[in-house]
């Protein structure tokens, strides 16, 4: 079976009058139920690299392949649509919709995709929101929560579409220990539980310690590809 | 509600003050517009049916168009003619009951006759100048307002005396004469007469009422010295607008001269044709510039909501919808404006139309007012257009904005 996403010798050149290499020849691939650590220093290009991945940004050389597929001659319609329908983002900032409800702003990628009927995009979003805790909060617009709080929902929204998997730029990087602990327990849970892939970028090592795998890039490039052993039944 | 619409509202609804003001200026294009077309089309209105109602729609006089055709003419094709004096011909309309049974028989409408001379009126020392029109008093009514115009005495009165007159108020003002005085017509033709005052008349056209007087059409031949004959058949036809074709016939028919009334006023109605190329220019430059403030408004919401735009993108919604919703934020600014516009529109046609305007030329009137839903629907149809067109540009570049640009500058 293809790897969910892949990278194949991707390197990405910002142009200017100097310009600025921010990852160089990365090859990785990345498989179904896998709970990977993007760490590195800052500046080694760990949220560049997420990007690409991610299809935000295009890559100057080589190719990032979704299940398989290439994405770099796709055009900017159809980057979109696989965002939209199988890729989730979590970024550091929650960027939510401010003017929105919790419960809008999850519903947004699904009203977007318009896969389902509005009652039951409502009924998803709900349920999505009380699995993270937040039953009592979907009517609250984003400033009426906490940073975790807002995290939580930025996760769900990430959910809306069943994306199989979860890219988050240092998810719990604003938040207090209690709340990073919250939502690094939810992305946990995501990978046993849900069967889903997150891709985390932080640069917490010892939350980096506790996920399956850990990519650790320096200066654009992958210097360590680390993966816990197989501790139990059904991992591969 | 979809979600475009939705996101667009909300929008739109944050920002009620400036969203009131863009539909403020959009309101204003849209009610202005809508009171100036009012106006220009009421009072062109107003004029043409003063025109069609004061005036003959076809007046067939004794002229013709062309130097009658000299019988040598017809026979040899090389024949030029210099110099030639042309028998003097009487004036006048022959056979005008023949001519009137004629054309009875096939113009919807009615026609009557009409003896023109000029003659100088005195009573009391006093000389004026006027016209004295020879009329059938019977027919008069069918062609023209003359009897609702009368302020004293009737047009049968003309029956009553031998010699009866009927005077304009300024006339009899300037003579100082009344009804049932007895003054004297002298015209250019050397008849002079004596004739009693049995009534008054007031167009409310200043030079009308100066210069004007009726007599019967037997008096008015006396006058001129034509007996038997008119000088002018009046048509008053149940189609206004049919009148140019009628009168070609009329003249194909009789070979008498016949005007209708649209040729007679060829002067005005292309005035009003310049008229309307000034007003259309006019409010299109209004709403544009109430377009403006659209744009200004969209532009503005595309900055502040960029960070809004990149989540939209990054989520993976098309930029033909991140699009379409800056350009429906447009289209209900349009549309509010344009609501707006009609209320103020209407208002404003209102007070106008109860606005009384006095002129020392003209007897005291209401600003004529055209009450179109074309109007309505054009100015607000424009408003819109040019709404849709102001949001488009700045939308257009909100949308095509790579979305990893605004996040990497918000790290
Ligand atoms: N718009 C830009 N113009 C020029 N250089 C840039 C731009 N954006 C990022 N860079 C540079 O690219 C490199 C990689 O940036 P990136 O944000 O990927 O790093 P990072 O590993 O995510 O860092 P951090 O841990 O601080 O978030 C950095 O050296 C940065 O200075
Ligand atoms: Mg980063």
């Amino acid at each position: 079976m293809s790897a969910l996403i892949e990278a194949r010798r991707v390197t990405r050149i910002l142009p200017g009058v100097v310009p600025t290499t921010l990852v160089h020849d990365i090859d990785l691939a990345i498989g179904d139920n896998e709970f990977l650590a993007i760490t590195g220093p800052s500046g080694s290009g760990k949220s560049s690299l997420l990007y690409l991945l991610g299809l935000l940004d295009l890559p100057t050389e080589g190719e990032v392949l979704v299940r398989g597929t290439a994405t770099a001659r796709m055009d900017e319609e159809e980057r979109a649509f696989t965002r939209l329908s199988g890729l989730g983002f979590v970024f550091q900032f929650h960027f939510l919709l401010p003017e929105f409800t919790a419960l809008e702003n999850v519903m947004l990628p699904m009203r977007a995709l318009g896969r389902l009927a509005e009652p039951a995009m409502r009924q998803r979003s709900r349920d999505l929101l009380a699995s993270f805790g937040l039953e009592d909060h979907v009517d609250k617009r984003p400033d009426q929560l906490s940073g975790g709080q807002r995290q939580r929902v930025a996760v769900a929204r990430a959910l809306a579409n069943e994306p199989p998997v979860i890219l988050a730029d240092e998810p719990t990087g604003s938040l207090d220990s209690k709340s990073s602990e919250q939502v690094f327990e939810i992305l946990r849970d995501l990978v046993d539980a849900r069967g889903k892939t997150v891709v985390a970028v932080t640069h917490d090592l010892e939350l980096a310690a506790r996920m399956d795998r850990r990519v650790q890039l320096v200066d654009g490039a992958i210097v360590a590809d680390e993966r816990n052993p197989v501790p139990a039944v059904g991992r591969s | 509600m979809s979600l475009v619409l939705d996101i667009a509202w909300t929008h739109v609804r944050s920002r009620a003050r400036q969203t009131l003001v863009a539909v403020a200026g959009v309101a204003t294009g849209v009610g202005f517009s809508i009171m100036m077309a009012a106006l220009m089309e009421g009072s062109q209105d107003d004029f043409m049916r003063q025109l069609i109602d004061a005036l003959p729609h076809i007046a067939i006089s004794d002229e013709r168009r062309q130097a009658p055709h000299q019988p040598a003419e017809e026979v040899y094709a090389a024949t030029k003619i210099y110099g030639l004096t042309p028998e003097e011909r009487r004036r006048g309309i022959k056979n005008p009951l023949a001519i009137m049974a004629a054309i009875e028989s096939w113009v919807p409408g009615a026609i009557a006759p009409s003896v023109k001379t000029q003659a100088i009126l005195r009573y009391a020392g006093r000389d004026v100048g006027a016209s004295v029109l020879g009329i059938d008093p019977h027919r008069e009514p069918k062609v023209s307002a003359l009897p609702k115009q009368m302020r004293q005495g009737t047009l049968a009165s003309l029956f009553r005396a031998s010699n009866a007159i009927i005077l304009g108020s300024r006339l009899a003002e300037k003579i100082g004469a009344r009804v049932g005085a007895s003054i004297t017509v002298q015209t250019g033709e050397g008849v002079q007469i004596s004739a009693q005052v049995v009534g008054l008349f007031h167009s409310g056209v200043r030079q009308v009422d100066e210069a004007t007087a009726y007599v019967l059409v037997k008096t008015g031949q006396v006058l001129a010295r034509q007996t038997g004959l008119v000088n002018e058949l009046r048509l008053r036809v149940a189609d206004a607008m049919a009148a140019r074709e009628i009168a070609g016939r009329i003249e194909r028919e009789t070979g008498y001269k016949a005007v209708s009334w649209q040729e007679a006023h060829e002067d005005l109605l292309s005035a009003f044709t310049i008229r309307n190329v000034i007003m259309f220019t006019v409010v299109g430059a209004i709403l544009l510039v109430a377009s403006f403030g659209t744009y200004n408004i969209i532009s503005t919401i595309t900055h502040e909501k960029a960070r809004d735009i990149a989540i939209m993108k990054s989520l993976g919604l098309p930029e033909a919808t991140v699009r379409r919703i800056f350009v429906l934020e447009a289209v209900l600014i349009g549309l509010l404006g344009g609501l707006l516009g009609w209320m103020l529109g209407y208002l404003l046609c209102l007070g106008l139309g109860s606005v009384e305007i006095k002129s020392p030329f003209m007897d005291a009137t209401r600003l004529p007012i055209a009450w179109s839903p074309l109007h309505y629907a054009i100015a607000a149809a424009v408003a819109v257009a040019s709404s849709v067109a102001a949001g488009y540009f700045p939308a257009r570049k909100a949308a095509r904005v790579h979305p990893v640009e605004i996040i990497r500058g918000a790290t």
